[in-house]
């Protein structure tokens, strides 16, 4: 990541190693290198690297992985607060997107 | 009609190039639009005619580019969801998912030249796979009734799709392969990378499977932010404006021109330190939090305002301005560079919210106090 490293300690994943059964579809599908397959098991190598996209809980095909999914975007968490809901960006139609 | 292969309309219509498994193929009239010049033909298959799309990117496509870029039109740059063919494809051509964003897709096509394929496009509000895989739009539901509705089985002899891997957040493979009997293979990060993908048997090394926000990436996310963000930096530079006219004496327009343009534009120097400056600068800035950055990029900027207002005492006025422009340029970098944690590859939600709950108080506190300063020296 360019040496880019966000905030610490704060990461909601969790793996539970006892269901995992080595399919490895956590270390495809994650976009930052979080996961380590080894010995038919997976290992979380690089915790503080995970950005909470939730693909991997997603695509555990026997539930070994949680985590409060969601986008780490300020103005989303902004416009949760406003509207009473969990962080959301507007991405839905109105003009003042965060996405590109 | 049970198909929806995005009911584009065609004149030119091509037969031959992929094996049509029933007897009567259909047949059905087509006519050009004007601004689909990226259809370039039609495939005949038993699921009806699938149109046929360009690898070339033409101006017109390099112009959408740029408006979406500067946050033109953007919302509205997508195209009809359905499958689309890539050169000659058959029943064995690959099949690729995309988005209906047409930023997504022209990328997308732009690195197919050469080969034989099926762009499956879902429906995902004109949103790109990322954003809308977060969102739920790119995902499990779409893919099974996109299968469904454009005849996929029908058209592939094969039970593959390839899903780019940053849709990953809103697509369930086993839950796709129960839904709808295709196996998701997940593809690079980057649609660059898709060739050596394919070719390597659907096979993705590490590299291709890493988010980067390199240089590049940051630079071309800066206008669209700069769009999005310029509406409070305008409400911010009008409240400096109108407040800038008061004065020991009353109210003065004059001084609105005078002190209340030299406010103004602190203020949107202050937006760009962290629309632009931080985003720039982002690995080479001290912190992780983005509001650590952006404030510190705010008091380098605010440093060199003061050292140029003490060559030109005009420019600030009392001391009290001074003090104020040193809480308020931070403050207001800080709360831009903050929002640009939604255009970064990298930032969880944990974390900005870890971030926003110790950064927003203290945002509101120095600007809150700049401005009370500020307001203290109009009149002294």
């Amino acid at each position: 990541m360019n040496g880019l490293k966000y905030i610490p300690n704060v990461v909601t994943l969790k793996l539970n190693v006892e269901k995992c059964v080595g399919c490895a579809m956590c270390a495809d599908v994650c976009p930052h290198a979080v996961f380590e397959i080894k010995n038919r098991k997976s290992r979380i190598t690089d915790l503080d690297a995970c950005m909470e996209c939730g693909a991997c809980e997603r695509n555990c095909a026997v539930g070994a992985i949680t985590v409060n999914a969601g986008v780490g975007c300020a103005a989303a968490v902004i416009q949760g607060k406003l509207k009473g809901t969990e962080p959301t960006c507007d991405c839905g139609g109105g003009k003042s997107s965060c996405c590109g | 009609m049970e198909n929806d292969n995005n009911g584009y309309a065609l004149n030119e219509t091509e037969t031959g190039a992929a094996s049509c498994c029933c007897e009567k193929p259909q047949e059905q009239t087509y006519q050009r639009s004007e601004n689909l010049h990226w259809i370039i033909g039609a495939i005949n298959t038993c699921a009806g005619y699938i149109p046929k799309v360009s690898t070339v990117l033409l101006l017109d496509d390099k112009i959408g580019v740029v408006k979406t870029r500067l946050g033109i039109g953007r919302m509205q740059y997508s195209l009809a969801p359905g499958l689309y063919a890539v050169g000659s494809p058959g029943t064995k051509s690959p099949v690729l998912v995309s988005a209906n964003y047409k930023l997504s897709f022209d990328v997308l096509r732009s690195n197919l030249s050469g080969r034989d394929a099926w762009i499956l496009v879902l429906d995902t509000k004109g949103i790109n796979v990322w954003c809308a895989a977060g969102k739920g739009t790119f995902g499990t539901e779409e893919i099974v009734r996109r299968i469904e509705s454009t005849r996929l089985s029908e058209i592939v002899a094969h039970k593959t799709i390839i899903v780019p891997q940053l849709g990953a957040p809103g697509v369930s493979a086993q839950e796709v392969q129960r839904g709808s009997g295709f196996r998701v293979k997940y593809g690079p990060v980057r649609a660059g990378d898709i060739n050596a993908y394919i070719d390597a048997g659907m096979k993705a090394t590490a590299e291709m499977r890493r988010v980067n926000f390199t240089f590049r990436d940051r630079i071309v996310l800066i206008p669209v932010e700069f769009m999005i963000g310029m509406k409070l930096a305008f409400i911010a530079a009008v409240i400096f404006l109108i407040l800038s006219g008061l004065s020991r004496g009353g109210y003065s327009i004059g001084r609105v021109a005078g002190i209340g343009g030299i406010a103004a534009a602190l203020i949107f120097i202050s937006f760009l330190s962290g629309v632009a400056l931080t985003p720039a600068l982002l690995p080479w800035l001290p912190g992780r939090a983005f509001s650590v950055k952006g404030a510190l990029a705010g008091i380098a900027i605010a440093a060199a305002v003061e050292v140029y207002a003490f060559a030109h005492p005009a420019i600030l006025g009392s001391w009290l301005s001074a003090a104020a422009w040193l809480l308020v340029i931070p403050a207001i970098s800080s709360f831009a560079a903050m929002n640009f944690t939604g255009a970064s590859t990298y930032t969880s939600l944990s974390g900005v919210k870890k971030e926003m709950n110790i950064a927003m108080p203290a945002q509101a506190i120095s600007a809150g106090a700049g401005l009370i300063l500020w307001i203290a020296g109009r009149f002294v």
